[in-house]
């Protein structure tokens, strides 16, 4: 494997997360660099989503640390991580779902602008943020939505939606969990378009959790593997998917690759 | 000013129009309707609607629920009392008995919001009521210096009641006297209040209020301390709230646990937001005057009811004004049952029959 001179931008020391008696994430060390584009990769309860949940501060951890630019984050809140450039987008779409599409945007632009505390401004003054509010919907391809509560789009739409909350926020790092799940097969494209758009602009860091083989295979340049919370294999997806303990632990019993 | 009004005011042409004619209304109150009970009730409707509207930012905007809201009117109020009570009523003091409220109302609306913002909603709202509650035995039993149940009676400045007059001549047949501008200090002071509350709500951190009663998980996810924008959002609610309260002791001129600080008042401001629609500011006007007209005009009209069908038996006994509290519930079990997003919600915005994919 490679060796790293530079601080890495994103890096997890023994990071670990016990519930109970269960141990969901078992030290799991791992380095993330710029430009690149990880696969988390592993069979349902591996651990991959509650991984990113102690990345991104929904989750505390029990033991080890998460660094961004070699800062450790400590117990640092959701909040406070999103705005020192963790994104963060979800399985189950999270959205605010009677506010309209726009304004879902709005809210996430506003944020990265740090404008919540103004109280006398009219919001709708915000021509900036309007403005980029505008490209984004383009690139989401939800312009002709801009109005309708999120709540009204379709899956697929409120999966562009997701992505587009991401867009916004333009983070360092990008954690992407599943963004393709339940969408059509015509619908897909789409946001692995947006996602492969973005890791070839090269200034961020993306990871990815996907169950899909060929999209891990055309996108990433990495693969991780997570079994039963613990790092099973690390490094080029042709390289780790013939590796004999992950076509059993991950490929072996769920080769369908499917959920 | 006006591109928060655009940016907030309801869709709905109609509704508009009834808002339009609730505030004319109001304004020219002394001039339309007879008696001084029309003007009474036109300045307490004033006042609730600054106090229901204050209430919906917490409610109907944040997501946050707390049974502490009359508490904080009941401080702005007493605040003046007990100033008024003390000392000479001029507006130096008034001043001060405002400060001193206001100063009251964030220290406890901050030490509740610390405590217990970050807990789930109904520990919250279980906290708030607990504070009311113990607030209410508490003015009750410092006798000395609230008056207890019995309340407060108090002068307030000469300017502003009916001794003192301002023209000799009646204006189109109504005195103009210091009872007059009260009301239209107690009137316009709630315009005020109000318009500045439309400001909030029409600004980027009124957005964000939106956002967390949405989904407040994800408004952290997108990097906004949550907490501290729900505390901030108690502390202005508290401090409208307090300021109506103020209104409401001058124009009383009584200050006691019944009009102020009493589990009625909290329950009336809940059913004026809820009635006039959560989340929508507007609707707070409507609920007010809904709840208003009702309590102060209800019971006479069915007094007039019962001598027009004097003679059925059942149906005389259900109009007999004493049971006017009876068909206030009725009225308010319709309304959330026609109307679950309230008036003002379920006339404007997108309506859910026309959804489209």
């Amino acid at each position: 494997m490679t060796t790293h001179t530079t601080t890495p931008v994103l890096e997890t020391r023994e990071l670990s997360v016990q519930f109970g008696g269960h141990v969901a994430v078992n030290r799991v060390s791992c380095r993330f660099d710029s430009g690149t584009l990880t696969a988390i990769v592993g069979p349902n309860g591996a651990g991959k989503t509650t991984y990113f949940n102690l990345i991104s501060g929904q989750l505390p951890a029990t033991e080890g640390e998460v660094r961004l630019r070699g800062r450790v984050l400590g117990g640092r809140s959701a909040a406070h991580r999103a705005r020192a450039g963790l994104g963060r987008a979800f399985q189950l779409t999270q959205l605010f779902p009677r506010l309209s599409v726009a304004d879902n945007l709005r809210l996430v632009v506003q944020a990265k602008l740090g404008l919540g505390f103004r109280f006398w401004q009219p919001a709708s003054h915000l021509i900036a943020v309007d403005r980029e509010v505008e490209a984004l919907l383009e690139r989401v391809d939800l312009a002709g939505r801009a109005e309708v509560p999120a709540s009204q789009l379709s899956h697929g739409g409120q999966r562009r939606l997701e992505v587009g909350m991401m867009l916004a926020l333009d983070p360092e790092v990008m954690m992407f969990d599943e963004p393709t799940a339940g969408m059509s097969l015509d619908e897909a494209p789409v946001v692995l378009n947006l996602i492969r758009s973005i890791k070839e602009a090269g200034e961020k860091t993306i990871l990815l959790v996907e169950h899909k083989m060929d999209v891990i295979r055309s996108l990433a340049d990495r693969i991780i593997v997570l079994n039963n919370g613990t790092l099973l294999a690390d490094g080029e997806p042709a390289e780790v998917m013939s590796l004999p303990s992950v076509r059993q632990a991950y490929l072996g019993e769920s080769g369908e690759g499917a959920t | 000013m006006l591109q928060a009004l655009r940016d907030t005011l309801p869709a709905n042409r109609w509704i508009r129009l009834v808002l339009l004619a609730i505030v004319l209304g109001v304004i020219f109150t002394p001039w339309l309707f007879d008696g001084t009970r029309a003007l009474d009730t036109a300045a307490r409707l004033s006042i609730f609607v600054v106090l229901a509207a204050s209430y919906d930012l917490l409610l109907g905007f944040t997501g946050v629920v707390s049974f502490a809201h009359a508490l904080f009117f009941g401080i702005g109020a007493y605040a003046v009392a007990i100033a008024f009570d003390h000392f000479a009523p001029g507006f130096g003091v008034l001043l001060v008995a405002i400060v001193a409220g206001l100063g009251v109302s964030l220290l406890v609306a901050f030490i509740m919001g610390l405590v217990s913002l970050r807990v789930k909603t109904i520990f919250y709202a279980m906290i708030t009521l607990a504070v009311a509650s113990a607030a209410t035995v508490l003015v009750s039993q410092l006798y000395h210096l609230t008056g207890g149940e019995d309340g407060l009676t108090y002068r307030i400045p000469k300017v502003l009641t009916p001794a003192f007059k301002l023209l000799d001549d009646k204006v189109f047949g109504v005195r103009v006297n210091g009872k007059l501008m009260n009301f239209y200090l107690v009137v316009f002071s709630s315009i005020v209040l109000f318009l500045i509350m439309v400001r909030i709500v029409a600004s980027p951190f009124g957005r964000v209020l939106k956002a967390l009663r949405e989904n407040d998980f994800r408004a952290q996810a997108i990097g906004y301390n949550t907490l501290a924008y729900r505390t901030t959002a108690t502390l202005l609610s508290a401090a409208f709230a307090t300021l109506a309260g103020v209104l409401m002791a001058l124009w009383l001129r009584y200050t006691g646990p019944e009009s102020v600080l009493s589990l009625d008042i909290m329950i009336d401001v809940l059913l004026m937001v809820v009635i006039g629609g959560m989340g929508t500011l507007y609707g707070a006007i409507i609920g007010a005057t809904v709840l208003m007209l009702a309590q102060s005009y209800l019971q006479g009209l069915m007094g007039n009811a019962q001598d027009v069908i004097g003679g059925v038996p059942i149906l005389s006994e259900l109009m007999a004004p004493d049971r006017w509290l009876l068909w206030l519930g009725l009225l308010f079990i319709a309304s959330v049952y026609f109307f679950p997003q309230g008036v003002v919600g379920r006339f404007s915005g997108p309506a859910p029959k026309e959804a489209t994919t």
